[in-house]
């Protein structure tokens, strides 16, 4: 397609609508989850235990995806689970995103000794296997959402500060930057105005894998259970509960499964999607 | 006379290594001249060019001789005022228009942008300045242009942009690093015609790195040329395409393909003459050694 000015303009992309979609639902569930559930998500009644979705022979009106062994709604628990899901998301990807994206900038961009000094923090920090680092982690600040935050964070920095120093390296070999050197502006003013604006299109699609990657860690968590001390619900919570039961009721194990699946495969796409449609270069 | 950009004795090693890249480099360039920087790839040519303008990489290291621009040393000045001289008197047209032009900005501000956050004038005087300028390299509608985004704008029109920015603050030194080789040959004679007619129009001195003797022959008073980050000769335009004095510069004059005689006047550089300059480099950086040493 081509608009008025003769520039080819990409669609927007079936991917980026279905990810952005799923998101959206996701987003609207969460806030609005004490309107929209059909239970209370935390209430048992055991008359009412293990039953299957709707579709299925024994269902019941109001419990569209069944319940689990204690009788709580599984459609309710996904919707609550998915403001913590996405508390989760958002500020552990945003806190990462800012910490690794700007130490990768001044690593890429200043080099020299704090290029020295960033590269072989992460390095180390590398070194050590990422889950058992979290959940040391964990053991030590205790659990609850902020230690799972600030876990993500201290994992996760390394990804964005690795990625943004290669592509500051390659923006600061450009001549646009030596332009600017030359006309007189500081390098700090070199770093924000010439050089981050070309490196924000790939901080954007690390962002969202972030926060898809965020939405597991905290779902493994979850999963050992060190997680959220309080009975909310969670995802990887509710999947380590439907494993005990998944002879019996799978569905309690599947529908989480399937929120958490869809929910960081969009995070992922939406990313390179906004990416595409965004890139200054490709733009 | 005094010069108005001197070079005096100027070395630059690769730090860590140790390894010479500028081999006591001494140029003068006079006010409003163009002096061209001729040699191999590798020899060194741009390296000057980027030592003047304050924007060596950090892995080069300039570890002795003096850069005098106007009479002052820019290698013993504070790093901060050596940022706002250059900026206020000098500027470079890049090599590769594609990489020169932020991609992520329009067209306009970059130009305007420096006038008014370095220079001090006032937007509505930049702006004017800009459209004077774009329009004096020829480009239609500068008003559209400067709206434009670098990717909407071809090669050509980019690098007359540059051109265009290059010239926007009235600079007295210029740094030309070889502003032609990106852009096609029909391209490359157009936009040549304009940096000569508009460094003569502004009166502008100019370093013109380039390793086409046939360029400089176009544009340049003055040459100096390279090998292996050696000057091995400087002389005036005219003398040296009359007499070149050292080996080396007759071989690579020699090795300028002509149009009437395509196969016959491609001469590469003899084996004899490579081993002469060798010597000489290796001669002088025995000296500069014992120098290192002594003192």
């Amino acid at each position: 397609m081509r608009d008025g000015r003769g520039q080819i303009r990409r669609r927007a992309g079936l991917r980026l609508w279905l990810s952005g979609g799923w998101l959206a639902l996701v987003l609207f569930g969460a806030v609005f989850a004490p309107w929209v559930a059909p239970q209370d998500p935390l209430m048992q009644d055991l008359f009412t235990s293990r039953l299957p979705p709707f579709w299925m022979e024994g269902a019941e009106p109001g419990y569209w995806l069944g319940t689990d062994n204690l009788g709580r709604d599984v459609l309710s628990r996904i919707l609550h689970g998915a403001r913590i899901a996405l508390i989760v998301a958002v500020s552990a990807g945003a806190a990462t995103c800012l910490i690794g994206a700007t130490l990768g900038l001044i690593a890429g961009y200043f080099r020299g000794m704090a290029d020295i000094v960033i590269s072989r923090l992460v390095d180390i920090w590398m070194a050590f296997p990422p889950v058992l680092f979290a959940i040391l982690l964990i053991a030590v600040l205790g659990t609850g959402l902020t230690s799972i935050i600030v876990a993500i964070v201290v994992i996760d920095w390394t990804r964005f500060a690795r990625v943004v120093r290669a592509e500051a390296m390659n923006q600061g070999a450009m001549d646009y930057v030596a332009s600017a050197q030359v006309a007189g502006y500081s390098r700090l003013r070199t770093m924000l105005v010439e050089i981050l604006p070309n490196v924000l299109p790939t901080i954007g699609a690390l962002l969202t894998l972030e926060m898809g990657i965020s939405v597991i860690v905290e779902a493994i968590l979850s999963f050992v259970n060190l997680s959220i001390p309080t009975d909310d619900p969670t995802w990887g919570g509710m999947i380590a509960e439907g494993r005990q039961a998944i002879h019996q009721s799978w569905w309690v194990l599947v529908f989480p499964l399937v929120t958490l699946f869809l929910t960081v495969l969009s995070f992922s796409q939406l990313g390179e999607g906004l990416k595409d449609r965004f890139d200054p270069v490709l733009r | 006379m005094s010069a108005y950009l001197e070079i005096r004795n100027l070395s630059a090693v690769v730090r860590g290594t140790g390894e010479r890249l500028l081999r006591g480099v001494s140029i003068a360039l006079e006010a409003g001249h163009v002096t061209g920087l001729v040699g191999e790839s590798g020899a060194g040519k741009s390296m000057i060019g980027k030592a003047v303008l304050g924007i060596l990489p950090t892995a080069v290291e300039v570890v002795e001789g003096e850069i005098l621009l106007d009479g002052q040393d820019l290698l013993r000045m504070p790093p901060d005022r050596r940022r706002r001289l250059i900026g206020a008197t000098a500027a470079l047209i890049p090599q590769d228009p594609l990489t020169a032009l932020n991609p992520s900005h329009r067209v306009g501000p970059q130009i305007t942008d420096r006038l008014v956050d370095i220079l001090g004038w006032s937007r509505a005087d930049a702006e004017a300045r800009a459209q004077a300028l774009l329009d004096e390299v020829h480009i239609a509608e500068p008003a559209r242009v400067m709206k434009s985004y670098p990717h909407e704008l071809s090669g050509g029109m980019r690098q007359r942009i540059l051109i265009a920015a290059a010239f926007a603050a009235e600079p007295r030194l210029i740094v030309a690093d070889e502003p032609t080789t990106a852009l096609d040959v029909t391209v490359q004679k157009q936009i040549l015609r304009l940096i000569a007619e508009m460094q003569a129009r502004h009166g502008t001195a100019m370093l013109f790195v380039t390793h086409d003797l046939g360029v400089v022959s176009k544009i340049c008073q003055d040459l100096a040329v390279l090998y292996a980050g050696k000057v091995v000769e400087q002389a005036a335009m005219r003398d040296f395409f009359r007499a070149p004095a050292h080996p080396y510069s007759r071989a690579l004059l020699a090795a300028t393909p002509q149009y009437t005689d395509p196969t016959g006047s491609l001469r590469p550089v003899e084996r004899d003459v490579l081993d002469t300059v060798e010597a000489e480099i290796a001669a002088d950086d025995r000296e500069w050694r014992n120098g290192q040493a002594g003192p």
